[in-house]
Parts: C-alpha cells; structure tokens; sequence
C-alpha cells in the first residue's frame, strides 16, 4: 500500500526553506563530534594510549615495508650478506641462515601479520555479529539452532580444527584468514546476542515495528547502531588473538611458505637452532613484535571497551 | 462506516504457566471523528487491545474474533500488507514516551523514519514535514535536530503526537499518552490530542485508567474489567450515571473538589482485580462487588441494552433480563 504522495493533514504551515546545510554534510559533522568526543575520552586513559602508540609504530613500520621493499622479500633468492651475522651497523639484528637480515624480515613479517590479523578478525567480526543478531532478534527456535552452533565452536579445540583445515585446503594466506576467522568468531557472537537480548525489548524497538518497519529496518536502524560499539571492541580485542592464532600456526609449520610473517621467522630461526648457534636475536625479535603488538591491541580494546561499556568504566 | 470494527476479540498470551486469556469476547466501534476511550484496572486488558488492533504480539499469542480497519481485515492480513498497515491506518501514542524514543537518534530522523519506512516522501520532503508536523503540536521546528534528551517528558508526548500523525492514518490509539506527566502537562497534551483528533476528524482509541481524563476527551467510554467490556456509553451519562457497579466504584474514586462529603472519606475499591488464570465464576466482578446478589456468581451476565445507547454487564441493570436466585 505505497502511496506516491502524502495527503495533506490539515492547513500545514508553510514548508520550512530549504536546509543551508546539506544532510550528508550534517551526518559527518555528528560523527566528527562524536569521535571527537570518544578521543577525549580515550586519552584520558594511560593504558590506551600506551597500546595505541605500540599500534602506531606497528603499523608504521608495515606501511614503511610496502615502500620500502616494493618487490616483496622473496624466500626463495638468497643475498650476498654473511650468513648468521651478529649484530652490526649494517644488520643491526644480525643475519638469518640465507644472509638475510633479521630487520628486514621482522619489517616485511609485520605487514602480513597485521593484514592476517586484520582480516581475519573482520571475517570473525562480521560472522560473530550476523549470527548473534540474528539468534538474538528472532529468538526462538533460530535461537536454539544457532547457539547450539555457536557452542559446538566454542567447545572444539581450534588448534585440532585448524590444523585439519590447513592440511586439507593446504598452506595457502587466504586460507589461513579463513581458518582462524572460522574458529574465531564464536565468542563474539555470543556477546552480541546478548547485547541485542537487551535491546531488543525497549520501547523504541515495539515503535519501530509499529511504525511498519521490516525485521531488516529495525535490526539495521535501531539494534545494530546500538551493539556497533561493543562489537568494535570485541573486534580490536579479537585482532591479537588473530595475530597470534596465525604465528602458532606459522610456527607449527602449516602457514603460508611464500609469505614472511613473524610466526614463519619463529619457526625458521627454531627449527635451524638459533640459540644453539648463538643467535637469540633471530628468534627474539619476532617473539618481541608478537609480544608488542598483542599487548598494543589488548590495552587499546580494553581501553575501548571502558569506554563503551560504562559499567566496566570504574574498575 | 466505521473506521475500527472490533468483534468478539479474543487474545490469549501463551506463557510457560499455561495459557492466559487477557481479552476474553470484546467488540466495540469507532466512528470517523469519534473517541473512543477506553479504562480499567491495570492488567485488565486495555494496551493489550492496542496492540492486537497492529497485531504487535507476539506470534505465539492466540488472537481470535475479528478487527477490521478502515475495511481490512487486519487479523488475515499477510506480513507485508500488514507492514504498509501500521502506521499509515492506525498509529500509536505509547505509554511512556521518554523510552519510546532511540536515545541516540536525533527526534527529527525518528519522525523521518515513519514517513521514509512507506516510502512517502524523499528525504528532504520528509524532513520538511518533519518540522511542520512539530510546529502543529506546538514545538518550534528547529527541534526536530534535538535529541530525547534535550527535551522535556512533555515534549518528548509532543514528538510522539507528531509521529503518530506523519502517516496521516485514520486511528489513532493513545495508550495512556499521558501517564508520567504531571497534571500540568497532561492537561496541555490532552488539550492538543483533542484539538488535533477534532481538526483532524481522526478516529481515536483512547486508553487511560484516569477516568476523570476520559470524560474529558471521549465521545464514548466502555468501562473493562478482566478481559471484557462491562460499561458502555456516552462519555458523561456513563461517569456521572454510571450502572455497573464497577464503574461506580471508579466514578467515585474521585473525590469531588468542594464536596465535603469527600473530604476524610476517600472511596476507594478493595481488593485486586482477579488473575486472568483464574477468572471468578459467573460475574468476574461479584467478589469485590458491593452489590453482590446470589445470582451473581452464577450468572456471567453479558452487554446488555441499559436505556438509549447504553450497555452493561450487570444482573441488576435496568435492561437486564430478570433471574431467578437458585435455590441452595
């Protein structure tokens, strides 16, 4: 029953003029303020900035490797520096097995690392949020399904899971994304199912489906905006968990050998025995980025999820 | 022809304690241009009405009978037809309008919203409207970039009054439009839903369990009790000259400013109202009755002809026809 034009209610005033401000330029200068608004609150936090300074320089450094070594550090040529070279100006954490440097590889390792991480989670994100919107707001027996599922991934040893996974879609970037956002995603959704559990029975929600608003028009005007926030910080939080996902997975030997990531420098610089050979650098500054950047991501999320989540606020 | 027909309207709310019938057989119609409003008891059945009226339950609630709006059969209508229905044949005033707001959405979008959901207006046209239709319930325009919070309980009853009328529809239901406001504004928000309905010619389905704000702003009251109309007429013959017992005891609820007989000598009715599981024998109301009779718990009387243009459910109504007491 769409009617092309709305009959007059009664003698309307005048049509107000016309807005001097366009509404797309409106909604950017609210979101302007409110992320003005959330910075004020975030730099008050110590914590969260410590961990977004670890990030910025991260995240730097795997800016400065796509500049820095546009080809790529390809693992199958070799160089004609020394081989297991100590520290030096020139290879200032010395040397791997092959006469590469260690920085170079921890600086290429950082951009595959991050970008795993990243992706991943957003698979998990997007997966977590779908599946517990949906079990929320419909309830019922779409509920009792997708919990069940929920909690079948919850309680299988990922580890296991994956390493199936890695040995029967093979060592392959994309497929180690999928596979850890495929185990990930669980604990999100859970999360999110009970956020949307509480939203879902306020008034506003009952106005907008009596307003004539479709499941996809609450869900997308009214429930969504109102869990976005805790479904970001779950996510900052599930990026270390990624990270660290695919360096377990890397050093077990099932990541992707055409790539170098820090769990694939780990394993290398293991298996060649690089204490016994007295390089602990070799193994120790990738372990340190790991360390660093898991460490960044936890203390942001938290700091985040303070921030979101008032009731966590006064701990 | 009546914008609302209600028949034998029954709902049934399935709960894990079994089944609980909270609207047992009413009927009633409202007219173009005419208010109905509607009281009771809290839990007697009242917003439960206004809900089946958009079909908002639930869908394990069991609805049984008939309403028809604007000459839809609502209860047989498919989810989409039933979608485009809402809001543009009848639209809701909610009880408590400081929670039927998204807290983080402007006041203006969410008046957008009803217009833009049924694809009436573009953007722009609507957000025009949006302005217009707040300055209609006394709200400058430029409010419509407010947020709830900005504004006061009743001016957040106003936005709510405003996006009731942004379909324009033919029935509008006030469910208790005005509880959790003080007397001031209440008057003020009753003022303008009467002179809107009255400018408007809009159907209304008032919902209150202030009787003294009904009499001022219905045509006809119908008085509920557990789940059933007991009382039905013209707003002030069924305050002022009530029949059914139950709607004494609420008429003289309210003490008369001025009356000395009312003074230290409040009226009140004792007891609670019955639990919808477990609905007395007969009348629902013989146990809290002060007219109670033997027949009473016996006989479950039903809406009968009162005098002209009324109706009650009393035994011992004018119009009701005569029992016998059985005998022990």
């Amino acid at each position: 029953m769409k009617t092309e034009t709305i009959p007059p209610v009664t003698d309307l005033p005048p049509p107000l003029p016309p807005k001097k401000v366009s509404p797309s330029r409106i909604r950017w200068l609210r979101r302007r303020r409110a992320l003005t608004r959330f910075w004020a609150q975030f730099r008050t936090n110590k914590m969260g900035l410590a961990g977004l300074v670890i990030l910025l320089f991260f995240i730097g450094m795997a800016i400065f490797s796509v500049f820095a070594n546009p080809d790529r550090l390809d693992p199958t040529i070799t160089t004609n520096g020394p081989v297991l070279a100590g520290p030096s100006w020139a290879y200032p954490l010395g040397t791997d097995r092959d006469g590469i440097s260690v920085l170079s590889l921890v600086v290429e390792g950082s951009r595959t690392s991050l970008f795993v991480g990243l992706t991943a989670s957003l698979i998990s994100m997007v997966l977590g949020s779908a599946v517990g919107i949906w079990s929320g707001y419909r309830g019922a027996f779409s509920d009792v399904v997708l919990m069940r599922v929920t909690d079948a991934f919850l309680v299988i040893p990922w580890l296991a899971l994956a390493i199936v996974l890695a040995a029967v879609f093979g060592q392959n970037l994309w497929v180690i994304i999928f596979i850890i956002g495929l185990t990930s995603w669980a604990g999100t959704s859970r999360l999110v199912r009970a956020q949307v559990l509480s939203v879902k029975e306020r008034t506003y929600i009952e106005r907008s489906r009596a307003l004539g608003g479709s499941d996809w028009h609450v869900v997308s005007r009214h429930v969504l905006p109102n869990v976005m926030p805790v479904i970001f910080a779950n996510t900052i939080l599930t990026i270390a968990i990624a990270i660290l996902s695919e360096s377990a997975l890397s050093f077990l030997g099932l990541g992707d050998p055409l790539h170098v990531t820090w769990g694939t420098i780990i394993e290398d610089a293991f298996s060649h025995g690089a204490l016994s050979l007295d390089k602990p650098l070799w193994l120790l500054a990738p372990s340190a980025c790991i360390v660093l950047v898991v460490l960044g991501f936890t203390m942001v999320g938290f700091a985040m999820d303070e921030i979101v989540n008032p009731r966590i606020r006064e701990r | 022809m009546s914008v609302l027909s209600v028949r034998d309207l029954e709902v049934t709310y399935s709960t894990k304690g079994g089944d609980v019938p909270a609207v047992r057989g009413v009927s009633f119609d409202i007219g173009k241009g005419e208010v109905l409003g509607l009281a009771g008891e809290s839990g007697c059945g009242k917003s439960t009405i206004a809900g089946a009226i958009l079909r908002l339950h639930a869908a394990q609630t069991k609805i049984g009978g008939a309403i028809t709006l604007d000459g839809e059969d609502v209860l047989g209508l498919s989810p989409g037809k039933l979608r485009a229905t809402r809001w543009t044949g009848a639209s809701i005033v909610f009880q408590g309008a400081l929670h039927t707001l998204n807290p983080v959405q402007k006041v203006g979008d969410q008046i957008v919203e009803a217009i833009t959901v049924h694809h009436m207006a573009a953007d722009k046209e609507a957000y025009v409207r949006a302005g217009a239709l707040l300055e209609q319930v006394g709200l400058p325009p430029r409010r419509i970039d407010d947020y709830p919070h900005e504004l006061s309980g009743g001016q957040k009853q106003r936005v709510m009054i405003a996006m009731a009328l942004a379909c324009s529809p033919s029935l509008i239901i006030a469910d208790e439009p005005t509880t959790a406001l003080d007397v001031m504004v209440q008057a003020q928000v009753l003022k303008l839903l009467r002179s809107l309905q009255n400018d408007l010619g809009l159907a209304m389905l008032f919902i209150t369990h202030d009787l003294s704000v009904l009499v001022e702003v219905s045509d006809r009251l119908a008085i509920m009790y557990a789940g059933k109309i007991v009382e039905e007429g013209a707003a002030t013959e069924v305050f002022h000259t009530p029949v059914h017992p139950y709607t004494k005891a609420l008429a003289a609820a309210f003490p008369q400013i001025g009356d000395p007989r009312f003074r230290r000598h409040p009226s009140g009715l004792g007891g609670d109202p019955p639990d919808p599981q477990h609905i007395p024998s007969g009348c629902p109301f013989h146990p809290r009755c002060a007219e109670v009779t033997d027949v009473c718990p016996e006989i479950d009387p039903q809406l009968w002809e009162a005098g002209a243009g009324r109706r009650a459910a009393c035994v011992h109504a004018v119009g009701a026809p005569a029992f016998e007491a059985s005998q022990p």
